[in-house]
C-alpha cells in the first residue's frame, strides 16, 4: 500500500489524477478502521491532512462553504448557529476523540447509509463541491449518493468542500441507537423548514441503500402547513397532518433487517422521529414568528 | 472480631493501586506490548464453519511465502492433542473436524504480523460442511439431534429435589409461570488475548501471558507440548481485563508450539474480531419457572428448568450448571423445590466462565418471577422479597445451612428507604434523556419505572474443589529499613489484588515498605482470579504466611528484647515463610437430589434501578442504580466501590444492550461497533450502602465482592423497564423493538 501526501490542493488533484485508485484520508476514523479490520485494503492512501486550504470554512452569501478538512468538533463549536441540523448530527458522531478527527467530507467519501452527516445535508439542500484537474463540479446532495457506500465522484475527483445553505428556519436531527452515546445509527432523520420559499426538507439515514429524501412527505407537508404568521401568531400543527407526514416519511424508506435492528422497527422509529422533529420545528417556527413582532 | 485498621495503607484504607495512573495515562505495559528483539509473530487460521469435516489442509502456500518460519497443524502438536479446564475435550488444533466458527485449524509464525496473517490466509483447507447443532433445546431433549461429541450433547444434568413439589402444588393459592431467555453476553475485556513465548535452553518454554490462573494454564500447556510442568514457566504479563474470559486457554499452547518449533520468541496478539471468536462467552439460557405461593405471598414451591448452551466444548459448563442449579431459587426460603439444570453441547461459540457464572442467568429468571408473584398477590416487589428472604439459619436449595450473617430483609428495607431521584425537568439537558444527544425525545413518550432485585452468589470454588492459594512472605532489612516481599502466583486482572496483598502485609507485620513480586509459577498455585475468591483465598494465604513470619519474629524478640526490628533482621537475616491457605471444604452436589454443603461462602447484593423509558422508541435511560451489598469487611473502600460499580455496569449491559448475536452458529457482531457495552452516558451515578457483617470463617471476616453486583443489577433494570412499560419483557437484553413494537406500550 502506497502512502501519498499532498502539500497543496493542486498537488492533491494531480496525485488523484495520477492515482485514481488512491483513497483520500484525513481523520482516518473510517478509512483506518476498514484497514485495521482488513476489509478491502486500498492500493494507496492520499493524505490530505497537510492541505491547509481544506481546513477552513467561509460564508458566501446565504451559503456556508465547509472545507473538506473541517472536523465535526468545529462544525459543532463554530457553525451551530447557522447550520443547526448539521451541528446536531455532528454531535452524535462517535466519541469526542472521533469528533476531533473525523470530517464531514469523510462521511461523504465513505457514503455509508448510516453516516450521520447525510440527513441534515439532504434536508437543507447542500451541494458537494467536487474538483479534479479537469475543474470544479457542483453535485446536488440528493444526486451524490449512488449506492451502498458509493457516491457520484469521478475516480479523479476529490471533495473540496460542502456548500450548505444557512438555516432560514428551524432544523432538527434525530437518531436512534441502542445506546445513549457513541453508537452507529439504527436509523436517523433530519428535517429543515424553509419558510422563505415555504418548502420542507427531509433526510433519512440508515433505512435504505443510500441516504435519501422523503420527497412525497416534503411536498405533502409544505402544502399542508399554514405558513402565515398572522396576528394570532400562526396556527398549531394539525396532529393528523403530522401523522400523515410521519407515515409518508416511513414509506419513503426501504429498510432491511440487520444486526442493528429490524426493518419493521426502523420504519416505526422513522415515523416517530418524523412526527417529533416536525413538532419541535413547528413550535420553533411559531415562537420565532411571535418573537419577530 | 475487631481488626486493627489504623495502620497507614493497611487493611481498610483506600490505598491507590500502583497501575492506576499508568493505565489512565496509557503507559501501562499490557501483554500486547511485549517485545523481544528477533521475535516472530504468530497467527491463527480459524474455521469459517460452525460444523464441518476437514478433508485436507495444505500449508505449502504459507511456507512458500518469504518471511514465514513455520506453519503447523494438529500433526505438529508434540504431546496431547487436546486440553480443557475440567475435561480435555478441546483440540489444540482441529483434528479432522471443526465444531465451531473460529476453531483454530493451523498456525503460522512469520517475521511480521502482516506476513503471518497473510500466510495463515494462504493455507488451503478443504472443508465439508455438515449440519450444525444450533438449538440448545434440541441438543438437550431431541434424541434424534446429531451429536457434537461422541458421547452425545448432554454435558451435565443437575437436578435439585427438596420435599414434594407435586404435593405442595395442591396447596399453593397463587401460581405464576414464566419462560425466560438470556442472550449470549461477552466479557468484553479491552486487552485482547496476547502473550510472548520464549524458547529456553533446557528445551522448555518461558511464557509471558495475560491470564487468570497461571498454574492451571501450565498444567494444560505442558502435556500438549510433551514437556514436564517444570519446563513450562509462566509469568503474568499485563492483563487488560478478564471477567472469566481468560480462564480457558487461548493462544498459550499455540505460541509455545511456534517458539519451540522455530527456536525464536513468538508473540501472538488477537485482533478484536479474532478475540470475539477466540474466547468463551456467558452461557445463553432458556429457563422455565413455576412459583407457587400462599395468598399472602409466601413461597410454597418452586419448579424450574434451566438449559444452558455450552457451545462446542466443555470448558467450565459443568460448574456453571452446578451454580445455576444450587442457586436456582435465589436467596428465598422455599420448602419444596424441583430444579433441573442442563448444560449442552452445540455448534455455537463455546461458553464458559463469566462474572456471575451460572448464577446470573438464574437470578434474572427467579427475580422476574418474584415480580410476577408480587403482582399476583397484590404486594410490592420489596414486600414479596422481604416475606421470603433468607437470613442466618435458613437453608438454600441444596439444603446447605446459611451459617453466617445474611440480613436480606434489612438490606431490602435499607434500599427501599433510599430517596428516589427527582423526575427529569421538562427542559432537560439531552444527555439526561433516553437517546442522549441523539435527540430522539424532548420528553415525549418518556415514562419512569422503578425495579428491585436481589441475588445470591457463591464465593470461591464449590462442589469439593481443592481450592487453595500459596503465599511466600519475606521480612528483611533493606537499606537499613524493614521491608516485606510478598510473592504469590495470583493474577492481578484489574481487580486490585496487588494492592490488597500489600495492605494485608502492612497490617499483619506493621511494616510500611511492602513489595508485591510479579506473579509467576516459581511459587505455588494461587488458584484462579475468579469466583470472587482472591481476597479470600490469596488474601488468606498472605495473612497466614505473615502470621508465620510474625510468630518467628515474636520468638526472636522474646529472646533479644533489647534489639529493634531492624537490628534483629540485620543480625539473624531475613525471615521467610510460605503457606497454603484453604477455605472450608465443600462437597459435590448429590447427583440425584442436588443436596450437600456445596458452597463455602454465600454473598448477597440488592439493587434498585430507576429508569426513564421512551416507550414509543424503546430507548432506555437508567437514571439511577442503588445497591446494598454485604461484604463482611471492607479491605479497600475505593477499590470495592469500583468493583460494585463495574459489576453493576456489566449487569446493566446485559439488561439493555450486550449480546453476541449468533445465527446458524455464526457470530454476526464480533466488534465493539456492534457489540455494545455501556458508556458513561448509559451508566448512571450509583448510590451505595456497603455492610460489614463478618463471616467468621473468612480472613478479616471478608466476603467476596466482585460478582454479586453483576447478578442483581440485570433483573433490577429489567424490572424497572417493565414497570415503565407494562410489558412482560421475558428476554434480556431488552431490545428497543421489544418495547416499541409491542402494541400494549403505545397507549
Amino acid at each position: 500500500m502506497d502512502f501519498l501526501r499532498a502539500r497543496t490542493w493542486a498537488e492533491a488533484l494531480e496525485l488523484k489524477a495520477e492515482r485514481p485508485e488512491a483513497t483520500p484520508i484525513q481523520g482516518g476514523t473510517d478509512v483506518m478502521v476498514e484497514i485495521n479490520l482488513d476489509r478491502g485494503r486500498p492500493a494507496a492512501l492520499l493524505d490530505l491532512n497537510t492541505v491547509g486550504e481544506l481546513a477552513g470554512w467561509s460564508r458566501e452569501g446565504e451559503w456556508i462553504r465547509v472545507g473538506a478538512g473541517v472536523t465535526y468538533a468545529r462544525l459543532i463549536d463554530e457553525l451551530g448557529e447557522v447550520l443547526p441540523g448539521l451541528a446536531q448530527a455532528s454531535r452524535t458522531v462517535g466519541s469526542p476523540q472521533i469528533r476531533n478527527r473525523g470530517t464531514l467530507a469523510g462521511n461523504l467519501g465513505a457514503a455509508s447509509p448510516a453516516g450521520d452527516g447525510h440527513p441534515p445535508l439532504l434536508a437543507s439542500g447542500a451541494v458537494v463541491e467536487a474538483e479534479s484537474v479537469r475543474g470544479v463540479r457542483l453535485i446536488p446532495i440528493a444526486r451524490f449518493y449512488t449506492g451502498v457506500k458509493r457516491n457520484a465522484l469521478a475516480p479523479d475527483e476529490l471533495i473540496r468542500a460542502v456548500r450548505v445553505p444557512t438555516a432560514a428556519g428551524p432544523q432538527y436531527f434525530s437518531k436512534v441507537g441502542t445506546r445513549n452515546a457513541m453508537v452507529i445509527a439504527v436509523c436517523s432523520f433530519a428535517i429543515a423548514l424553509h419558510p422563505e420559499n415555504r418548502r420542507v426538507g427531509t433526510g433519512i439515514g440508515s433505512a435504505a441503500p443510500t441516504p435519501l429524501r422523503a420527497v412525497a412527505a416534503e411536498a405533502f407537508l409544505a402544502g399542508e402547513l399554514d405558513w402565515t404568521l398572522g396576528r394570532a401568531g400562526g396556527s398549531a400543527l394539525d396532529p393528523e397532518v403530522a401523522a400523515r407526514f410521519a407515515e409518508l416519511v416511513a414509506g419513503a424508506a426501504a429498510p432491511i433487517d440487520d444486526v442493528r435492528g429490524r426493518a419493521a422497527y426502523r420504519s416505526h422509529a422513522l415515523a416517530v422521529m418524523a412526527r417529533r422533529t416536525l413538532g419541535w420545528a413547528w413550535h420553533d417556527y411559531l415562537r420565532a414568528g411571535r418573537g419577530a413582532r | 472480631m475487631t481488626i486493627e485498621t489504623g495502620r497507614r495503607s493497611g487493611v481498610g484504607e483506600s490505598v491507590l493501586r500502583p497501575d492506576g495512573t499508568l493505565k489512565v495515562t496509557g503507559e501501562f505495559a499490557y501483554a500486547s506490548d511485549l517485545w523481544l528483539d528477533g521475535m516472530l509473530w504468530g497467527a491463527t487460521l480459524r474455521s469459517p464453519h460452525p460444523s464441518a469435516w476437514i478433508r485436507s489442509v495444505d500449508i505449502g502456500p504459507a511456507l512458500a511465502m518469504p518471511g514465514v518460519f513455520a506453519a503447523l497443524t494438529h500433526r505438529n502438536v508434540p504431546g496431547e492433542k487436546s486440553y480443557g479446564l475440567e475435561h480435555r475435550d478441546q483440540p489444540v488444533l482441529a483434528v479432522d473436524e471443526v465444531r465451531y466458527q473460529g476453531e483454530p485449524v493451523a498456525l503460522v509464525a512469520a517475521d511480521h504480523p502482516e506476513t503471518a496473517r497473510r500466510a495463515a490466509a494462504a493455507i488451503v483447507v478443504e472443508y465439508e460442511p455438515r449440519e450444525a447443532v444450533v438449538d440448545p433445546m434440541r441438543a438437550a431433549f431431541d434424541p434424534d439431534c446429531p451429536a457434537v461429541h461422541p458421547n452425545g450433547n448432554l454435558v451435565r444434568h443437575q437436578p435439585v429435589r427438596v420435599g414434594d413439589v407435586g404435593a405442595a402444588a395442591t396447596g399453593a393459592e397463587v401460581v405464576v409461570t414464566g419462560e425466560y431467555e438470556v442472550g449470549m453476553q461477552d466479557q468484553a475485556f479491552l486487552g485482547p488475548e496476547s502473550g510472548l513465548a520464549v524458547p529456553a535452553e533446557d528445551g522448555g518454554v518461558d511464557l509471558y501471558i495475560a491470564t487468570q490462573w497461571l498454574h492451571v494454564d501450565r498444567d494444560q500447556i505442558a502435556p500438549c507440548l510433551g514437556l514436564p510442568p517444570g519446563k513450562v514457566r509462566l509469568s503474568l504479563a499485563g492483563v487488560g481485563g478478564a471477567f472469566g474470559a481468560r480462564e480457558d486457554l487461548s493462544m498459550q499452547i499455540h505460541a509455545s508450539m511456534l517458539a519451540l518449533r522455530t527456536g525464536r520468541p513468538v508473540k501472538m496478539v488477537y485482533g478484536r474480531e479474532e478475540s470475539f471468536l477466540g474466547h468463551v462467552h456467558r452461557h445463553p439460557a432458556r429457563m422455565r419457572y413455576e412459583h407457587g405461593a400462599t395468598l399472602d405471598g409466601r413461597l410454597v414451591y418452586v419448579k424450574a428448568e434451566i438449559v444452558l448452551d455450552g457451545g462446542a466444548y466443555r470448558s467450565s459448563t459443568p460448574a456453571v450448571v452446578g451454580n445455576a442449579a444450587s442457586l436456582g431459587v435465589g436467596p428465598y426460603e422455599v420448602a419444596d423445590i424441583e430444579i433441573d439444570a442442563y448444560g449442552v453441547y452445540t455448534n455455537n461459540p463455546p461458553c464458559g466462565a463469566m462474572r456471575g457464572f451460572g448464577a446470573v442467568q438464574a437470578c434474572y429468571a427467579y427475580e422476574s418471577q418474584m415480580d410476577r408473584l408480587a403482582e399476583a398477590c397484590g404486594l410490592s416487589p420489596v414486600e414479596i422479597r422481604t416475606r421470603n428472604a433468607v437470613s442466618q439459619g435458613s437453608r438454600i436449595a441444596t439444603g446447605q445451612l446459611i451459617d453466617t450473617p445474611a440480613p436480606l430483609a434489612e438490606m431490602l428495607a435499607e434500599i427501599a428507604a433510599m430517596p428516589l431521584p427527582e423526575p427529569v425537568a421538562v427542559q432537560a439537558d439531552l444527555r439526561l434523556l433516553p437517546g442522549g444527544v441523539s435527540q430522539t425525545t424532548h420528553g415525549e413518550g418518556v415514562r419512569r419505572g422503578v425495579g428491585y432485585a436481589v441475588g445470591l452468589k457463591n464465593i470461591c470454588f464449590s462442589e469439593g474443589f481443592d481450592d487453595y492459594s500459596t503465599a511466600q512472605v519475606r521480612l528483611e532489612s533493606l537499606a537499613g529499613e524493614p521491608h516485606v516481599l510478598v510473592h504469590t502466583a495470583a493474577a492481578e486482572v484489574g481487580q486490585g489484588l496487588v494492592t490488597v496483598q500489600a495492605q494485608i502485609a502492612r497490617t499483619e507485620l506493621g511494616v510500611d515498605r511492602v513489595t508485591v513480586a510479579p506473579a509467576d509459577t516459581t511459587v505455588g498455585s494461587a488458584g484462579s482470579s475468579s469466583a470472587s475468591r482472591q481476597s479470600y483465598v490469596t488474601g488468606g494465604a498472605v495473612k497466614t504466611a505473615c502470621e508465620a513470619v510474625r510468630q518467628r519474629l515474636d520468638a526472636m524478640r522474646a529472646e533479644h528484647p533489647g534489639l529493634s526490628l531492624d537490628e534483629l533482621l540485620e543480625r539473624f537475616g531475613p525471615i521467610e515463610e510460605t503457606r497454603e491457605y484453604r477455605h472450608r471444604p465443600t462437597v459435590p452436589m448429590d447427583p440425584v437430589t442436588g443436596q450437600g454443603d456445596t458452597h463455602t461462602q454465600l454473598a448477597l447484593c440488592v439493587h434498585r434501578a430507576v429508569v426513564d423509558v421512551d416507550v414509543e422508541l424503546g430507548l432506555v435511560k437508567v437514571v439511577e442504580l442503588a445497591a446494598v451489598q454485604d461484604v463482611g469487611k471492607i479491605l479497600n473502600p475505593l477499590a470495592l466501590e469500583g468493583q460494585i460499580h463495574g459489576g453493576s455496569a456489566q449487569g446493566l449491559g446485559l439488561a439493555l444492550m450486550e449480546e453476541i448475536q449468533v445465527r446458524d452458529g455464526r457470530v454476526l457482531n464480533p466488534s465493539f461497533t456492534d457489540y455494545l457495552i455501556p458508556t458513561i452516558l448509559d451508566m448512571p451515578p450509583m448510590r451505595l450502602s456497603i455492610l460489614e457483617n463478618p463471616d467468621p470463617h473468612a480472613p478479616y471476616g471478608l466476603r467476596g465482592a466482585g460478582e454479586p453486583p453483576t447478578l442483581s443489577s440485570t433483573p433490577a433494570v429489567a424490572a424497572a423497564v417493565r414497570a415503565a412499560t407494562g410489558l412482560p419483557l421475558t428476554r434480556v437484553p431488552i431490545r428497543p423493538e421489544d418495547i416499541a413494537l409491542t402494541p400494549a406500550s403505545i397507549s
